[in-house]
């Protein structure tokens, strides 16, 4: 029931910094900050003192599912087609909870200034994002999930719309298009699948456990796996269904992005992981070549696109696709480093993307362009976001000791023992991320300042966001065995070999 | 006539009855709000009239009537249409339009047709259904003709209503006229034996007869490549009676052809199938093309009408393959999510028009978000649900197609579904975002006014048509059982 919690304060939240805009411009965002707060001590409990909630590891074997499930509620929702609110939680979805609800409050953060007009509608927007990413990250009944799915798309749908830049019309409509099409091909092979398990045993069900091991004649198989392969790998995104993403990103206001980048394309990895590989494991290994060759593609192609690209935001969204290439190689590797690799490569690129975001949306908010080349020599005008902005590059570029290094090199490492070519291009990415990161070192913070922007450096908000973020990033560098022991049970109930 | 058949036929006879009233009340006393209410309760007696008798289903009433649950779930809508709509015309006639008595009892006399159509299963009910809905329709297109400055062009919409409309009624009645000469019989229910008796499966007489019914109801139903009256008539009439083309005509329509098509057996007839694929492909794509192409928000509906019929025979296809119960359960259900969805959508229109000024070009919904939240919320929800996202009814009579589709392994025309959804977003978004937009400088006085005076019926209408679209979108187990028992009766 603490899951369906999580998400009925975010709904209720929403709804009230919505209603409360009436009573100033100023009320909506402490709702939001007070709800997402709220959520945050309820998931700080959830992992740190699981048993004061009463919500200790329970093995339900009752119910018929693998592994351990730390919480889990199930209700009927649909009787006629088997379909029932089957909420569950386990390490890796509870890690990812964390990290939507600990970015929410980021995202919070870096709008509290900027969105000025019609505030409580953009609350409730984030909020309600939030919490069908929560929805999509507990969902164990794939009509849910589905349903999830699409709601988180909505209020997204409306933040890019309403609160974007010059051409949120455009970005907006395609992200939506984007999404919305390739989860219509996931609902068709959602039913394809049921419809196979229904022949084969006589009643219909929605239910995560009871379609995991259904069996499927070997060509239908392959298209309903790439049914729900491409709906991921759009959300992702890996090319060549990426192209959605610069353009929701660089339009999206900062909030938007962050929580764009940081959360909405885990969810397509965590599909990928909880869905496609699971449900289908014999096909996806005859798949798995093609999804590695995407993914190392994804890496080098957008890495070199991101390279050439003026726009900061643009760049940042492109390297977001290039690290997220790592996650489908990692993934579909399907060894215990490699998936392990890119669990840690969802968590940290989560936090650092949403950094650079949130500075490329503050330099924005500031001067108000996010061409490059009229910037140069903001350091010297803008000492501690500059500091925030090397670190979190050098943190994306995979630097020792921080959170992303320590997943691209476990997926490197899982996946070259499945294919040493692959990899072997793979890791050039890492090569071509140094330069495109120093290339925005060195235009916008370096050289000389030609157009004299005078800016106000990070306000104290601001420092406490990057604070938080660095630490986490820290702390997944230097003990990610503390991230990697919650995630282990459940790669090892999906049957990733494990040494 | 048994006193059972008498109670069944209540409903029919109330409608019936109530058409007298209005008309009598009209010709001693015009007064447009005392006509409007008395239609209202006409039609809220007919509505409720089997809540407090219990009438014996399912039974044959009369050799043309067959009252049993399918048709009285269809004739709830229908009413519940009439209501809406009766709901409408009276903000959008009064004060700019002279002499709107009459209208209302055009209104009954189409209601009872499309009730009639809903309870047919002899092609004489059917015949007689079609026409009076049809006849009563001509007249209301064309209803504010005397007035100098009407909003839209309701002569030329009822013109090209009544000749293409007279055309394919022509087509059905001669379609009729060779299946009887081939199978001498004109119920639904005797055709199969009809069939079987004199070996009628390779006929061709009988199948020319066949298709002539399908091209006339598909021309009803506007299927490309017979919708080409579609969009003129839907901008050309007043909002109120587009409602009423958009979602009474068309369930009625519905509710016959599916009871013609699983009763006559026709998908023994291999040629049905594949013209009625053909209309399915053509309709889903050609309406979703067009569609984009509209800047105006009637023609846009009228398009996506199309789409949505042409989703809407996939089901219907299945049933070649499926138990009838099953497509039927879907058909119901999706007829049920778009009656309610169009009939929201035109009520905001309709909130927003009125018979001297109709806000239907895109560029005045501009800002309507801020301008009057309340009916872009409406529109907002109406235009997801058309759309088949979650949350809203839509979604799940699609997921009830693609549920049957997969089923019935109709693969290809699934296909066209979802790249036809996809087109389908661009146009509802587009939408969506012009009401998202700034109102600025775009602010127009007349809506704003149109706002000021909303009567408190309207507001009734729209919160309780939202609210089942929100909640049979997000709890719809209740409706699927009464759907299921239904059904079971195919």
């Amino acid at each position: 029931m603490i899951l369906v919690w999580l998400m009925i304060i975010l709904f209720v939240g929403g709804l009230g910094a919505w209603l409360a805009e009436g009573l100033g411009r100023g009320i909506p965002r402490v709702i939001a900050l007070a709800t997402i707060l709220l959520d945050l001590l309820l998931v700080i409990l959830m992992l740190a003192a699981p048993d004061l909630l009463g919500i200790g590891a329970l093995s339900q074997a009752s119910l018929g599912q693998q592994g351990d499930w730390l919480v889990l509620f199930s209700a009927d929702w649909i009787p006629r087609f088997g379909i029932s609110f089957i909420f569950g939680a386990d390490g890796l979805s509870l890690l990812l909870i964390a990290l939507t609800v600990f970015l929410g409050l980021i995202a919070i953060g870096s709008a509290w200034h900027e969105i000025t007009e019609r505030p409580g509608f953009f609350y409730f927007n984030l909020l309600w994002t939030l919490a069908g990413v929560i929805g999509v990250f507990t969902a164990l009944d794939l009509f849910l999930f589905f349903f999830f799915w699409e709601v988180m798309l909505i209020p997204m749908y409306f933040i890019i719309a309403i609160w974007g830049h010059e051409n949120k019309a455009y970005a907006a409509m395609k992200f939506f298009i984007f999404t919305q099409v390739s989860g219509l091909l996931m609902l068709l092979a959602i039913m394809v699948l049921v419809w196979f398990h229904y022949q084969a045993s006589g009643f219909l069900s929605f239910s995560y456990f009871e379609l995991l091991g259904t069996e499927l004649p070997a060509g239908a198989a392959m298209w309903v796996m790439l049914g729900f392969f491409i709906a991921f790998a759009t959300k992702l995104p890996a090319v060549p269904f990426h192209s959605w993403l610069p353009d929701a990103h660089s339009q999206a206001p900062t909030a938007g992005s962050v929580i764009l980048a940081g959360v909405l394309l885990k969810t397509g990895a965590y599909g990928l992981i909880r869905f496609t590989v699971p449900l289908f494991p014999e096909v996806s290994m005859q798949f798995a070549p093609v999804a590695m060759t995407l993914g190392a593609v994804s890496i080098l192609y957008t890495a070199k696109v991101a390279f050439a690209q003026n726009d900061l935001k643009r760049l940042i969204a492109y390297t977001s696709v290039s690290h997220m290439g790592f996650v489908l190689l990692g993934v579909y590797a399907w060894n215990a480093q490699a998936v392990q690799g890119a669990v840690m490569t969802m968590l940290a690129h989560g936090l650092s993307a949403a950094a650079l975001f949130m500075l490329a949306g503050g330099i924005q908010h500031r001067i108000h362009t996010r061409d490059m080349d009229k910037m140069g020599g903001l350091w010297a005008v803008v000492p501690k976001m500059s500091f925030m902005a090397l670190f979190f590059t050098v943190a994306a570029v995979g630097m020792p000791s921080l959170g992303n290094f320590v997943g691209e090199f476990l997926v490197l490492l899982g996946s070259f023992q499945v294919s040493i070519t692959i990899t072997a291009f793979a890791a050039l990415g890492l090569i071509v991320a140094a330069v495109y990161s120093l290339i925005v070192i060195q235009k916008v913070f370096h050289g000389e300042n030609r157009n004299t922007h005078e800016m106000a450096d990070l306000s104290t908000i601001e420092m406490l966001c990057f604070s938080l973020m660095m630490i986490g990033l820290i702390w997944m560098g230097l003990y990610p065995q503390s991230m990697l022991d919650m995630a282990a049970p459940t790669l090892q109930s999906l049957n990733v070999a494990f040494p | 006539m048994s006193n059972d058949v008498i109670l069944d036929l209540m409903q029919i006879i109330l409608l019936t009855l109530g058409t007298v009233v209005v008309m009598i009340t009209a010709a001693f006393k015009r007064d447009h709000g005392l006509v409007n209410a008395l239609t209202l309760v006409s039609l809220s007696a007919a509505l409720l009239v089997f809540v407090f008798i219990a009438p014996v289903l399912p039974q044959q009433a009369t050799i043309l009537l067959m009252i049993d649950g399918y048709s009285l779930f269809f004739s709830t809508l229908i009413i519940i249409g009439a209501l809406v709509v009766t709901t409408l015309a009276y903000p959008y006639f009064e004060k700019h339009n002279q002499q709107n008595e009459e209208f209302y009892i055009l209104l009954m006399i189409g209601t009872l047709g499309a009730v009639i159509l809903a309870a047919s299963n002899h092609f004489v009910s059917f015949f007689l259904g079609m026409e009076i809905l049809s006849i009563s329709l001509y007249a209301m297109i064309a209803y504010p003709i005397h007035k100098q400055d009407a909003a839209k062009f309701p002569l030329e919409a009822s013109v090209k209503y009544l000749i293409l409309s007279g055309l394919s009624s022509a087509s059905i009645l001669f379609g009729v006229a060779l299946l009887y000469a081939q199978s001498g019989t004109l119920s639904f229910d005797a055709i199969p034996a009809a069939v079987a008796a004199l070996e009628l499966d390779a006929d061709p007489v009988f199948i020319v007869g066949l298709m002539m019914i399908m091209a006339g109801v598909a021309f009803k139903l506007s299927l490309v490549p017979f919708h080409i009256w579609t969009p003129d008539v839907y901008e050309g009439a007043p909002v109120p009676v587009t409602a009423f083309i958009a979602t009474l005509s068309k369930a009625a329509m519905l509710a016959v052809s599916l009871r013609l098509i699983i009763a006559a057996k026709a998908f023994q007839f291999e040629q049905v199938t594949i013209v009625l694929s053909l209309l399915a492909a053509a309709s889903m794509i050609v309406g979703n093309l067009l569609a984009v192409q509209q800047n105006n928000v009637k023609r846009i509906l009228a398009y996506s009408s199309i789409a949505h019929l042409g989703y809407l025979l996939v089901v219907i296809i299945t049933a070649a393959v499926l138990p009838d119960s099953l497509s039927v359960e879907a058909m119901t259900y999706y007829i049920a999510a778009y009656f309610l969805t169009s009939l929201a959508g035109f009520a905001v229109i309709s909130a927003l028009s009125n018979a001297g000024r109709e806000l239907d070009d895109i560029s005045d919904y501009q800002g309507l978000f801020w301008r009057n939240p309340w009916l872009a919320a409406v529109m907002t929800v109406v235009l997801l649900s058309l759309a088949g996202i979650p949350l809203t009814v839509g979604f799940i009579g699609k997921f009830y197609i693609f549920s049957v589709g997969v089923e019935g392994n109709l693969w290809f025309l699934l296909s066209l579904l979802i790249i036809g959804s996809g087109i389908g977003l661009y146009y509802y978004l587009r939408l969506v975002y012009a009401m998202l937009l700034s109102p600025a400088d775009m602010l127009k006085p007349e809506a704003d006014a149109a706002k000021a005076s909303l009567p408190a019926g309207i507001h009734l209408v729209l919160a309780s048509l939202t609210a089942l679209i929100l909640y049979l979108g997000v709890y719809p187990a209740p409706l699927i059982a009464t759907l299921q028992s239904l059904a079971s009766g195919f």
